[in-house]
This record gives C-alpha cells, sequence and structure tokens, in this order.
C-alpha cells in the first residue's frame, strides 16, 4: 500500500471517529437530546435488533431484498430504456423536436405524485416501486446519453461512413460507443435514483422493504431506527458506487488516465 | 477541374476557399447545391465504395485498438473478421507500425497515428484517395517522412488521389498537377502540371531541385493573389469592430 493510500484511509477514518464519536459523546452528555436525535449506540442496538430479532415486518433480510429488488430491477429497466430512448432521439433529430415538450414536462413534474399513481394502478406490491425507480433513473440516463449522441464527433461519423458503415453500423460502432462516457458518467447519480424510487414508494404504501421499516420507526418516534434504516442505505449505495466504478473501468479501459485518476492510483 | 485515374492532384487555395468542401462532395458526404460531381462519369449521388477519406483531424475510434481500427473498413463491408484482422495486420506492416496493433490510438505519437489512419484508408483498395491536409499538424520533419511513404504506398496501387493543402511546397513535391483555386467563391483559378520525373525520391531533396524551384515561383505568382485577398476580407472583418473601440 502506498504512503498516500494510507494517508487517504486515515483520514477517511478520523472523519468517521469524529463524526460518529462526537456524536455519541454529545448525546451521552445531554448536550443534545438523544430522543430528538438519536445516538450511534442506540443506532448500533438496532441494528444488531432486526437482525437477530428481525423487524416488525419479518426479517431485515427480507426487507432489504425487496427494497433492493426494485432498485435493481428499476435501474436495469430505467437504464435500458433510457439508452434506447436517448439514442434513437440523438439519432432522429425530428422526433426529438417533436417529443421534445412533452418529456420537459414530464420531467419536470414531482416523482412523488407519480408515485401515487403508479400505487394506485399497480398496488402496494413491488411493481410500482420498480417502475417508479426506472422512472427516476430513465430521465438521468436519457439525458446524458441524448447528449452523448448529439456530442459524437462528426469527423468519426463521416470516416465511418465513407469506409463503408451502414446507419446501423455507425450507431453500433461510433455513436454508442461515443455517447458511453456520458452514459456510464450518469449510472453513478442514476442508482441513487433507483434507490430513491424504491423507497419512496415504500413510504407511499407498502408490506415489505426498508422504506416501510423507516417510516414504521419515524411514526414510533424511534429515531435511531430511522438512522439505522439511513445507515443500511448507504452501505448498499457504497456498494452499487464500487460495482458501478468497476463496470467503468472495465467499458472505458481505451481512455487515457486522467490527472486525477493517476493522483488516486 | 478533373482528376484522371490514377493522377495525383493537390488542391491549393487560401483558407475557406471551400477545398475542404469540395472533398466531402466528391466522397459523397455532402450534395453540391450547384454544378454536378461525377466519379468514373457516373455524377454521385452517395458514398461511393471507391472512395477513402483521411481528414485533416484524426479519426480514429479512439476505443478501438489501432489492429480494430485499421480494419473497420472491410468490416464494415461485410468481410469475415478472420480475414478483416490478417488485412489489417498487413497493412500496419506496410506503414511501419508492426508491433503496435495493440495499442489505442492515444498511446501513439501525432506521425504514428497518420499511419494507422492512413493504413485505414487503404485497406479498402480506393480507386480514389481524398486527403484534406492529413499532415498539416505534424512537424516538419515527420510530415516530410510520412509524405515519402505516402507516394511509395500511392505508387503500389496507383489511387486517383485529391490532396488538400496550405502547404505548396508539399504540393509540388507530391503531385502530378497543382490546382490553385480563387478566394471567397472556391473556384479552379489555373491548374499546373509538375512535369517533375518520378520516383521522385525524397521530398526533401527534390526541393532544391532547379526545375522546382521554377514551378513553385510560377504557382505562387497565381495563388499569392488569392491569398492576399482573403487575408485583406478577413482582415477587415476583424480590425473594424477593433478601431471603433479606439476611436471611441
Amino acid at each position: 500500500m502506498t504512503r498516500r493510500k494510507l494517508q487517504v484511509y486515515g483520514a477517511q477514518a478520523a472523519v468517521f471517529v469524529v463524526v460518529f464519536g462526537g456524536w455519541q459523546l454529545l448525546t451521552s452528555l445531554k448536550i443534545v437530546d438523544p430522543f430528538f436525535f438519536g445516538q450511534p449506540s442506540g443506532v448500533v442496538r438496532t441494528l444488531v435488533d432486526w437482525v437477530r430479532h428481525g423487524t416488525s415486518f419479518g426479517s431485515i433480510w427480507l426487507q432489504i431484498s425487496v427494497t433492493m429488488e426494485e432498485a435493481v430491477f428499476g435501474f436495469l429497466i430505467g437504464t435500458a430504456a433510457g439508452v434506447l430512448v436517448g439514442v434513437l432521439l440523438g439519432q432522429v433529430r425530428f422526433l426529438a423536436t417533436v417529443l421534445s415538450p412533452y418529456i420537459k414536462a414530464v420531467n419536470a413534474l414531482p416523482r412523488i405524485v407519480l408515485g401515487e399513481l403508479f400505487i394506485i394502478v399497480l398496488g402496494l406490491g413491488i411493481g410500482s416501486k420498480v417502475v417508479l425507480a426506472g422512472f427516476l433513473v430513465f430521465f438521468v440516463v436519457f439525458f446524458n446519453a441524448f447528449q452523448g449522441v448529439r456530442e459524437v464527433d462528426g469527423n468519426l461519423v463521416n470516416n465511418a461512413r465513407v469506409l463503408g458503415a451502414s446507419r446501423l453500423q455507425v450507431v453500433r460502432s461510433v455513436v454508442i460507443p461515443s455517447a458511453m462516457t456520458w452514459i456510464i458518467a450518469s449510472l453513478h447519480v442514476a442508482f441513487g435514483f433507483a434507490v430513491i424510487g424504491a423507497i419512496v414508494g415504500e413510504i407511499l404504501g407498502a408490506q415489505h422493504g426498508l422504506g416501510v421499516v423507516i417510516t414504521n420507526s419515524g411514526n414510533n418516534f424511534d429515531t435511531n431506527g430511522v438512522f439505522a434504516g439511513m445507515i443500511i442505505i448507504g452501505a448498499i449505495a457504497l456498494v452499487a458506487e464500487w460495482l458501478i466504478s468497476l463496470l467503468e473501468r472495465r467499458l472505458l479501459a481505451w481512455r487515457p488516465q486522467t490527472v486525477a485518476e493517476a493522483a488516486a492510483a | 477541374m478533373t482528376v484522371e485515374p490514377g493522377e495525383f492532384c493537390a488542391v491549393v487555395g487560401p483558407s475557406g476557399c471551400g477545398k475542404s468542401t469540395t472533398l466531402t462532395l466528391v466522397a459523397g458526404l455532402d450534395r453540391a447545391s450547384e454544378g454536378t460531381v461525377a466519379v468514373g462519369g457516373q455524377p454521385v449521388t452517395g458514398i461511393g465504395r471507391g472512395t477513402s477519406f483521411m481528414f485533416q483531424t484524426d479519426a480514429l475510434l479512439p476505443w478501438k485498438s489501432v489492429l480494430g481500427n485499421v480494419a473497420l473498413g472491410p468490416l464494415f463491408r461485410g468481410a469475415p473478421k478472420k480475414s478483416a484482422l490478417t488485412d489489417a495486420r498487413d497493412w500496419l506492416r506496410m506503414v511501419g507500425l508492426a508491433g503496435f496493433e495493440d495499442r489505442y490510438p492515444h498511446q501513439l505519437s501525432g506521425g504514428m497515428r497518420k499511419r494507422v489512419a492512413l493504413a485505414a484508408a487503404l485497406i479498402n483498395e480506393p480507386s480514389i484517395l481524398l486527403m484534406d491536409e492529413p499532415f498539416g499538424a505534424l512537424d516538419v520533419q515527420t510530415k516530410a517522412i510520412m509524405s515519402n511513404e505516402l507516394l511509395t504506398l500511392w505508387d503500389q496501387s496507383k489511387p486517383s488521389v485529391i490532396f488538400v493543402t496550405h502547404d505548396l511546397e508539399e504540393a509540388i513535391a507530391l503531385a502530378d498537377k497543382v490546382v490553385v483555386m480563387t478566394a471567397g467563391p472556391g473556384t479552379v483559378k489555373a491548374v499546373f502540371d509538375i512535369d517533375l520525373p518520378r520516383p521522385r525520391g525524397s521530398v526533401q531533396e527534390i526541393r532544391f531541385g532547379q526545375r522546382f524551384t521554377e514551378l513553385h515561383h510560377e504557382i505562387w505568382e497565381s495563388l499569392r493573389d488569392e491569398v492576399t485577398r482573403a487575408y485583406a476580407r478577413t482582415a477587415s472583418v476583424s480590425v473594424a469592430p477593433a478601431t471603433e473601440g479606439v476611436l471611441s
């Protein structure tokens, strides 16, 4: 391990100690009321309790897996749809112009309104959450894919055309790889949105999931429960982020190393 | 302006006179708003099979290896993958890049990238090779080396070449014929036959010959007026607001 890496890990540990230690200290000394602000020890107790005895809605693993299922399916569907529609509209100028006001209008809608709608239509099961998560993901990925397609270097396209590429071949071997940088950049944000979609959907109405557990804790004034739910979500997001970075490194291996990446390595 | 089969034709003219546009018209990438472009007696209605184009800026796909980039032409035209890769390897050897197959374009120098682009253009065995200031971004020495190699490769398959450039010396050293275009509405002003014998050997040497100097002088006479006119036009456009600013 390099010296630099060691420094980074050390500083990260220090941040952890200061934030959670400070929190624990202030609440133990009653400078801050643990009833309203929770307490790290209480959060850990709640987490242990959930793992040992489950939540009021069944095993904690069930809640996590339900939320994950919703987020992952939503993420996959939203990404696929976003890339597809983004590339299509990026290629077909006419269609993009026609649909532009509708896309902007739908994008401007508060998502929670849509969440209500999906629950009415699809019920309290995971379907409505998948659709809500997918909807959130779609717009993030769509705008990036669309922009990526628009930014494709005209020279590359012309070159491929002269070399004999058909329109489909141009899309496959020039447009999509070229937009990939943009699309992958959006995936980092998009997975966050997928989790938001899943949790918001659960809060609006569900039988299982972390959102349900958090709402229930909130309704019982159990601050530690709310924080415990947040920590689980945070951990999931970190793992997902790591996976997406792996994917990014694989798909974008051709890129010259940027200054920032060189410094991080 | 006519280019015979197997002829190397250089086009010189002031910036913005439509040299590059001419090439896109011949390639079929754009349609002419007036007049016609014909290849082999047929008017150009789309991208022709026998045409290759080497662009001013890099047109290599940055996410493909050198080998992958060269193999694009045959693959796009439906060649099986194996034969396309074999051909690409052969062409890389011919442009002196054996051993660099797995590199990505950004790992190569400017001159090497041009070699890759040249191999990618020639692998389709074009009957017409369009070159838009292909070596414009290179340093003088690399440019000379690339010009020599271009002549050697051209000599093997003899496609018709239209070579657009700003550099009159480069034009004379390479071409059978130099076309001078006018400023503004780009029309052909004059056509000069370059009667320097082939093979011409090194382009660095040839420019000191007496005949070369005469031709250079003669064509420059014709080109100078156009360059001056084009410059005066751009200068007057950009200078006017500045003087205004000074006065007020």
